[in-house]
């Protein structure tokens, strides 16, 4: 961490403290969007590497490696961390380092608040992964974590991880707060709001999206809570409850939650593609409608999570056609990245790279929705490996993406110096190979009829199971080489310009290289903004 | 780009030889109830649809990508809107949708009610195995994992139809509309049969219904389909379905053995011959928790092996067996004899030195 002091050296008149404590007392955006990043990045190491202990005990049918029991585990804290842990951290830091600048604003509306909701974060993540080394072990009922087995039937470490789904609640909308309150109050007085970038349009709805999903779980894990320890029957039918009711609330959470991991890549996409086309975004505003659509669809289709659970039929029609419609503005976004790109002067430099896999990948996996989204094919892709696939395509090649684009695009302006071009581009051909090795064939398996979370499985799946494992592993081993030209870009970068892209628009790229500490001391002028926007 | 070489292989994979596709086990199955046809059509259709959706947009992302490129001197163009357009994006693919949820839903309302059944069996899931009853013919049995694929887990050698094998088969008879009760008694399982297109949440407390008219006899599988805990992998499901008259005379043969079994409850049985059955009948339905060797896992199931219950009096172990308590759920629904037995069992195995349980004691306690 402290090569990111760097970033802060050229400042001279209010620099940072000095010393470790500087990250634990910092309230600067960017020290914090720092502090995200790295955590969620060694979230995505320690996900990932609960996933190469899945892969590989599924490399060959039979048990090799482990019981079913922690097979069970490693399946639950892997979708925890990656979901929690890594995905959601990750793109609040981006919003952190990103969108004070791209508004023209010093600092985020509420530092004390900033550096607090980042703080919980590591106590969280600390207590949940305190839980393998229980008695009884770690949570082993999925992400989902479905009552009864979440709750009469799960081991006494649940009421640890109910402890930290709370404080992982409390960050969360505490850093919403702070990116409403910063986008709403700390603009440029002579930006307006359809004058932002798409990254703070797609991050101010994501933030609305948090403050009303996460207090929902939390009333989930409450409930849960009371029904494991203080004799209320929520979701036990014996009491009265009914198990069906925890699904409504966790997917009215959950449905959400999934666009609040993809909404922010949106944005990230939108920036890189322009750049690198010279050409200015396709459509702005029906970018930003479409965003919004999005997030209003996101609250009416949680049932289709639920298609097996003994729904009526009209409510099966109602989530059918609700969830259909979601195509509509998702098929809007992807249409006007393709007219973006289209007769534009395209260079293939790395952000670029991933920002246009990003397209084609988040489309197979917006594909395999549609197809999940019609009720009677989805009696039989339901908790496949279809699906398995499906998220995968939209979370990994979509979220994760959008991730990997936004830092190799803001690394010069966060570090102020330039990563390797050559292995930039080596890393990403090697992932994108194997993260289609490891995701495609389990499209086969689900339709073959492979259920999901087994650690053992029966001969037939065997070969695709077998080819899964080995991409995995050769994805994962793509982290080792990204994590290195991160690494070494920080060290021994070339200096990168203010505007190392120069065809990149955006009021971050009138700063210089790295970013003074403080972004804007005097907003910029109208006709900056306008200069900057993308949609001129 | 390599991306869609992996989608073309696919594709081309698909469209290959019928007998490549059942070979490979690349697509869903037709399956053989009078719906799953028609699922596999409606699902063969949103593949093809989203087949040709991305042919075109992919096929514009990779003209503009090979020939939009500054490296061949292209100037970039300068448009960014155009209200045509977004009409046009918007307004195709809602017809497009339209088009698709009109035979969906007409297959979802197929699939989905059933006017009248002409017979019913009850799947109850339990952790980790399934119990039929058929409670107009009035039998009814548990359905476990075969032992053979049991013990291969951690074999390299493993039996034919490893893990999709069961010690009993649920039987139905052919082209009759049978509608399945579905339920559990204790965490969320899923009754799923691929050949059927079956798939139906088991909720305790609730009652859900499926029903499939099978058109072809044979043995079907399938596998518990929601992450039920340890073995969730481990409870499939295997059906015979044979002719009519095969089916009338299966069920007089298990009403005639459901009466000796009653029988057999009545006399008093010897130590061995208890704790031969017992020794069966806890391993398949009680080492999947409590372990082969009777040692629990610490912290979540309790152990057999020196515990104050398989020690004590055996009116407390008769309890918890037959009522359940907290995770363990009842085992009632097993007959007194092989209650009997199996608590024997229990009570004298692993160095345990209870008493010997008897069918009458089960049948006093109940």
């Amino acid at each position: 961490m402290s090569t990111i002091s760097a970033v802060a050296a050229h400042d001279d008149h209010h620099g940072p403290e000095k010393g470790l404590l500087r990250w634990v007392k910092t309230t600067n955006h960017k020290d914090i969007g720092t502090l995200y990043l790295w955590f969620a990045f060694s979230m995505l190491l320690l996900g990932g590497a609960f996933a190469m202990g899945i892969r590989a005990e599924l490399l060959h049918p039979g048990l090799q490696l482990m019981e079913p029991q922690f097979f069970n585990q490693l399946t639950t804290m892997h979708g925890l961390i990656m979901v929690f842990g890594a995905i959601m951290p990750a793109f609040v830091g981006l919003a952190n380092w990103l969108i004070p600048m791209m508004i023209g604003a010093p600092d985020m509306a509420l530092p004390r608040l900033n550096n607090w909701s980042f703080w919980i974060l590591p106590f969280a993540g600390a207590i949940l992964l305190s839980t393998f080394f229980m008695e009884g072990g770690a949570p082993a009922f999925g992400w989902t974590f479905y009552a009864p087995l979440s709750t009469s039937f799960a081991p006494d470490s649940t009421d640890f991880f109910i402890f930290a789904i709370h404080l992982l609640g409390f960050s969360s909308i505490m850093g919403a707060i702070n990116i409403i309150a910063t986008v709403l109050n700390m603009r440029a007085p002579e930006m307006r709001l359809m004058d932002m970038p798409l990254f703070v349009w797609t991050w101010l709805v994501t933030a609305f999206l948090l403050i009303g999903a996460m207090p929902v779980l939390a009333g989930a894990v409450t409930m849960m809570l009371t029904d494991r320890n203080f004799g209320t029957a929520f979701f036990d039918a014996t009491g009265g409850g009914d198990p069906v009711l925890f699904q409504h609330i966790f997917w009215f959470f959950g449905h959400p939650e999934v666009y609040i991991m993809i909404l922010p890549a949106f944005g990230v996409i939108s920036h890189i593609l322009p750049t690198f086309a010279r050409k200015p975004l396709f459509g702005y505003s029906s970018m930003v409608y479409a965003t919004a659509s999005i997030a209003f669809l996101s609250y009416i289709v949680w049932a289709h999570h639920m298609f097996l659970t003994g729904m009526p039929v009209a409510a099966e029609l109602y989530f059918m056609y609700a969830t259909m419609l979601i195509a509509v503005p998702t098929g809007v976004k992807v249409f006007n990245w393709v007219a973006t790109i289209w007769k534009g002067s395209m260079t293939f430099e790395t952000p670029m790279l991933w920002a246009l896999s990003f397209v084609m990948l988040f489309t197979i996996g917006g594909f395999s929705g549609l197809m999940l989204g019609i009720v009677p094919a989805d009696i039989q892709y339901h908790d496949t490996y279809f699906v398995v696939a499906h998220f995968h395509y939209v979370l990994v090649t979509g979220a994760l993406w959008g991730i990997i684009a936004a830092v190799f695009y803001w690394l010069p302006k966060w570090t102020g110096r330039m990563y390797n071009e050559t292995l930039g581009k080596v890393h990403f051909w090697w992932a994108v190979i194997s993260v289609n090795v490891v995701f495609f064939p389990q499209h086969f398996l689900g339709l073959a009829g492979m259920p999901r979370r087994i650690p053992d499985y029966s001969l037939q799946f065997a070969d695709f199971n077998y080819i899964s494992s080995i991409g995995a592993f050769a994805f994962g081993l793509s982290f080792v080489l990204f994590t290195y030209i991160v690494v070494d870009c920080i060290r021994n970068g070339k200096p990168a310009d203010s505007r190392p892209w120069y065809s990149a628009k955006g009021l971050e790229w009138t700063l210089s290289s790295p970013a003074p500490y403080h972004s804007f001391n005097t907003p910029p002028s109208r006709a900056d903004i306008l200069a900057e926007s993308q949609h001129s | 780009m390599k991306q869609l070489l992996t989608l073309t292989g696919a594709i081309t994979a698909l469209m290959s030889s019928k007998a490549a596709i059942a070979e490979y086990g690349l697509n869903m199955t037709k399956g053989v109830s009078t719906i799953s046809g028609d699922i596999y059509s409606l699902h063969m259709m949103v593949f093809w649809v989203c087949l040709a959706i991305g042919v075109v947009v992919f096929g514009a992302m990779f003209y503009s990508i090979i020939n939009h490129r500054k490296s061949k001197g292209v100037k970039a163009a300068h448009f960014h809107e155009s209200t045509t357009v977004e009409f046009i994006w918007t307004g195709i693919p809602i017809l497009i949708l339209v088009a698709m949820a009109i035979p969906a839903s007409k297959v979802l309302i197929d699939a989905e009610v059933l006017d009248k059944a002409d017979m019913t069996v009850k799947v109850t899931g339990h952790q980790w195995k399934w119990q039929y009853d058929y409670p107009e013919e009035g039998i009814g049995f548990m359905s476990n994992l075969a032992q053979s694929s049991r013990d291969a887990t951690k074999l390299d050698d493993k039996p034919e139809n490893y893990l999709l094998e069961v010690d009993k088969r649920l039987v139905l008879p052919v082209d009759t509309k049978v509608r399945f009760l579905i339920t559990s008694n204790d965490v969320i399982h899923s009754w799923w049969v691929p050949a059927f297109a079956v798939k139906q949440d088991a909720n305790p407390g609730f009652i859900n219904d499926a029903w499939a008219e099978i058109t072809e006899e044979g043995t079907y599988r399938g596998q518990c389909a929601e992450l039920c805990g340890k073995d969730h992998g481990y409870m499939p499901i295997v059906v015979d379905v044979i002719s009519k008259d095969a089916f009338a005379t299966w069920v007089t043969e298990q009403q005639a053995d459901k009466a000796a079994a009653a029988a057999s409850a009545t006399k008093t049985w010897y130590e061995d011959e208890l704790f031969a059955n017992g020794e069966t009948i806890y391993n398949a339905n009680c080492s999947g928790c409590h372990q082969k060797d009777g040692s629990g896992i610490p912290g979540v199931f309790p152990a057999m092996k020196g515990s104050n219950i398989t020690n004590g009096p055996a009116a407390d172990h008769l309890n918890i067996v037959i009522n359940g308590k907290g995770g363990m759920p009842s085992f009632k629904m097993l007959g007194d004899a092989d209650l009997a037995s199996v608590i024997t069992y229990e009570r004298r195995a692993f160095g345990n030195n209870g008493s010997v349980v008897q069918p009458s004691d089960v049948t006093s306690a109940r």
